[in-house]
């Protein structure tokens, strides 16, 4: 039942971005450029998005666990320069192509450049995992649950 | 504008019910980089949120085909690109679904301060490639 979950999941959340306009990377790349034709209708999917998981949140301080098991995420740490880092890059990437991990992944099956980015994209995600040494430390450990 | 606005509630609920479901984050970055190194017990409801993506992709090309758009972009340029979302995802532990919604949506100081970051540079980069490299790269 939670494989069944995760996959109605994850395709409700493609046919959201989809509808949102976030697998349009220009219409993203317009957004993110304030000082061009700003098109700042995305900042509503952020609203929209922002809105709803916002109550989800409020409403999951009344269980004691998720309805089919599990844990819930424990609570976030301090800020540090690694978070900050790795966002940076990420923007960057973000700001060049138009495309965030999401829609990339939504896409690689429909538009071939959306396939390439999304290559690169696993191929950078397995160098970190590979290089770094707090991620290796963090497969080490045993999964939250099973 | 309800488009947009309507789009991101899906993208809430769908977070919002693996939430409430699987206590699992709806980060994309994070559930993707999970099933590339994964851990014992781990891995299957990740690929099923990843099969869930692409299948929802291939649905609404079908449906609404006019919402899969391309960008003047060279493939190099594409593959540096996602190189840097890999790698800066990896790093900062999220993107925009991981820390932009699922974080704020819990008001993680974390979250806001990886989310304004990543808009920044965003937006920076963005207006590099418009306005000193003539929106073509």
């Amino acid at each position: 039942m939670r494989l069944v979950v995760s996959f109605a999941c994850g395709l409700v959340f493609a046919v959201g971005l989809a509808i949102a306009g976030m697998t349009n990377p220009a219409k993203v790349v317009g957004f993110l450029d304030v000082t061009g034709a700003w098109d700042p209708t995305l900042a509503f999917v952020m609203a929209g998005a922002l809105g709803v998981y916002a109550v989800a949140w409020r409403f999951r301080r009344g269980l004691a666990a998720p309805v089919l098991g599990g844990a819930f995420p424990p609570r976030p740490g301090a800020i540090d320069a690694r978070l900050l880092v790795g966002a940076a890059i990420f923007g960057i990437g973000w700001g060049i192509s138009g495309y965030c991990p999401g829609p990339a992944v939504v896409s690689a099956t429909v538009v071939p450049p959306a396939a390439a980015f999304v290559l690169a994209m696993l191929a950078g995600m397995a160098l970190v995992d590979r290089i770094d040494p707090v991620l290796r430390a963090t497969r080490l450990q045993p999964a939250r649950e099973s | 504008m309800f488009q947009a606005l309507f789009g991101g509630m899906l993208i809430g609920l769908a977070a919002a019910g693996l939430l409430l479901g699987t206590g699992r984050v709806a980060g994309v970055s994070g559930i993707t980089g999970g099933a590339l190194a994964p851990r014992r017990g781990d891995w299957a409801w990740r690929a099923c949120f990843l099969a869930g993506l692409v299948a929802g992709g291939l649905v609404m090309v079908r449906v609404v085909p006019g919402a899969f758009g391309t960008i003047p972009r060279t493939l190099p340029a594409l593959v540096v690109a996602g190189l840097l979302v890999g790698v800066g995802t990896r790093i900062g532990g999220g993107c925009t679904s991981g820390h932009g919604v699922c974080g704020i949506g819990r008001g993680s100081p974390r979250s806001i301060a990886a989310t304004a970051t990543f808009m920044l540079t965003g937006a920076a980069a963005a207006f590099g490639v418009n306005h000193l490299l003539g929106g073509v790269l």
